[in-house]
């Protein structure tokens, strides 16, 4: 109500009773609840430790568990190579950062490029398409032999040669290409009306779209975006192939050396270290995003 | 008539340390129209929804019929099913056209068959002035007529009370007319319905009976003519004359 005071709304703000006591209904009500919601979690629990102690025994009682176990698990196998994996991997991490960055720079370029309506950026915007379209269109394992080999063999000055750099070239050209459609998807999203509002204040084309439009559509997408950053993450191992000691080289050198597969295991676990926390993050934004969204409907 | 449809005893709510509904004691009997007032923020909205159970309440009951609402061991979509609310932005599914808006209830929840459904939905479009806009989606529709089509959608399922949310504040004023001419035939054709709003010249010929809420408590109540005229209570009448003199 405009009409209301700055102090009756203080005084609605900090209504107070302290003589209020809950009913018994009220702790009846409490009661059920919590025993209900402890009913819930010793059948959650319950439940869990039966499939797990179901798939264990499936495991262990399969017949070929004991080579697999020596193979594949062993402990001495583990601790010896780890620290070698341990190094390899820091190369993906390596990896990870630079392309990402680069990724959402080029990303955000390529959709600002598509979504843009003015007639003289037609052939960018149909360069734009066109990458798109072919760069999504092959699969990253084989961009990475085409870049790894193909530009090396083309010997134009300044091309680089280190393998890493090529895989990184490959992941970037191919991340790009998914992530741009994602941030398109985004800057689509948001309402018009919110553009012509910032125009209505004043705001030149460029303040809209830094102050307004991208801020509200990167909110919108963050969650497909950081699951395509949790899937570059993983295919940095891809650029194996070309041959950098990243934790999957390093991991394989170490297996063909004495047929012992343990060191796969150690660099799947560096990888899982780094994607669950990013998919953890990743479930947050998502249900902190929905719960935003009930709040702006209002109801 | 023996129980009311509608009874609320000692209704607490709070959002974290914000306590909104302090203590709400409230009747509506079969066929009456109760409307409430208040001040914006306080506590109207909060208490449609701890009705419907869209939002759980902190401490005393909700009654329908004889059935506690309130009762946590009771499932709340079955519940639901005896009530119905509209709310101040329509909120009608806009993938859906009007009659799948209407339809969707009777069909999913009742298991009303698909030509009965729609069969009721076109009369209660027609009654409702909306016979033309069956196909329409809601994009298509004013104002006016998406809240009309949104009442339709809470009649359709035949429910005991209507919870009704400031149906007409996000309308223009001159389709306020024809929302609130819908509710004054609801109340001719003998419906229960609690409603929050701001039209004080409708509820003073509509409403059965006006309560004001404030401080989180129902501070007045009785009939239109004397809480519109000649209310007790000195904040109802600073109320009144805030809102009237606009
Ligand atoms: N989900 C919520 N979380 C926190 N506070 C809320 C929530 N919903 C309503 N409130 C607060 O409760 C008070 C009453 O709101 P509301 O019931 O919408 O009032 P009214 O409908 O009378 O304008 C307001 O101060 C509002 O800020
Ligand atoms: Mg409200």
């Amino acid at each position: 109500m405009e009409h209301e005071t700055t102090a009756e709304l203080n005084q609605q703000a900090d209504m107070q009773d302290e003589q209020y006591r809950p009913s018994e209904r009220q702790l009846e009500r409490e009661r059920f609840r919590r025993a209900r919601k402890r009913r819930n979690s010793w059948i959650a629990t319950l439940c869990t430790l039966a499939s797990l102690v179901a798939a264990v025994a499936a495991v262990v009682a399969s017949p070929g568990w004991d080579r697999l176990h020596s193979r594949f698990l062993d402990g001495a196998e583990f601790r010896r190579t780890f620290s070698a994996v341990l190094d390899g991997f820091w190369l993906n991490v390596r990896m990870f950062l630079i392309a990402e960055v680069l990724i959402l720079v080029l990303g955000l370029l390529i959709a600002l490029v598509r979504v843009t309506r003015s007639p003289g950026l037609q052939p960018l915007r149909v360069a734009a398409t066109l990458y798109v379209d072919v760069f999504r269109g092959v699969p990253t394992l084989l961009l990475v032999f085409l870049v790894g080999f193909g530009l090396p063999a083309l010997q134009l000055q300044g091309t680089p040669s280190q393998p890493w750099v090529l895989g990184v070239i490959a992941l970037v050209l191919s991340y790009t290409a998914y992530v741009g459609e994602v941030l398109r998807a985004g800057l689509n999203s948001v309402h018009p009306a919110q553009r012509n509002a910032a125009r209505a204040l004043g705001l030149s084309e460029s303040q809209t779209l830094r102050r307004v439009i991208l801020p509200q559509a990167v909110r919108n997408v963050l969650p497909p975006l950081l699951n395509d950053f949790i899937a570059l993450q993983k295919d940095t191992a891809l650029v194996a192939v070309l041959g950098p000691l990243e934790a999957l080289r390093v991991a394989q050198i170490k297996a063909d050396y004495d047929f012992n597969y343990t060191p796969y295991l150690a660099a799947a676990v560096l990888f899982i270290a780094v994607t669950i926390p990013l998919t953890r993050y990743a479930d947050r934004l998502q249900s902190r995003g929905a719960q935003r969204t009930w709040a702006e409907a209002g109801q | 008539m023996s129980e009311p449809p509608l009874r609320i005893r000692g209704l607490r709510k709070a959002y974290g340390s914000r306590l909104v509904l302090r203590s709400i004691d409230l009747d509506v009997a079969e066929h009456q129209v109760v409307c409430l007032i208040g001040g914006s923020g306080s506590g109207k909205s909060t208490l449609l929804r701890c009705v419907d159970l869209l939002d759980v309440v902190d401490d005393g009951t909700v009654h329908l019929g004889g059935t506690e609402l309130t009762d946590p061991r009771l499932d709340a979509s079955l519940a639901r099913r005896q009530i119905s609310i509209v709310f101040q932005a329509y909120n009608l599914f806009p993938h859906l056209s009007v009659l799948d808006n209407i339809t969707l209830a009777p069909r999913q929840v009742h298991k009303v068959p698909r030509r009965q459904a729609e069969e009721t939905a076109r009369e209660l479009l027609a009654r409702l002035g909306l016979a033309d806009k069956a196909q329409d989606y809601p994009d298509r529709l004013s104002g006016g007529q998406q809240q009309r089509a949104a009442i339709a959608r809470a009649l359709a399922t035949d429910p005991q009370v209507l919870l009704f949310d400031e149906i007409t504040s996000a309308l223009d004023p001159e389709l306020v007319g024809e929302v609130l001419d819908v509710v004054a035939d609801l109340k001719e054709r003998g419906l229960t319905i609690l409603m929050a709003t701001h039209e004080m010249g409708f509820a003073r010929h509509a409403a059965d009976r006006i309560c004001f809420l404030e401080d989180g408590v129902i501070r007045e109540q009785g009939s239109a003519e004397q809480v519109l005229t000649d209310p007790r209570h000195e904040s109802t009448r600073r109320f009144l004359s805030r809102v009237l003199e606009r």
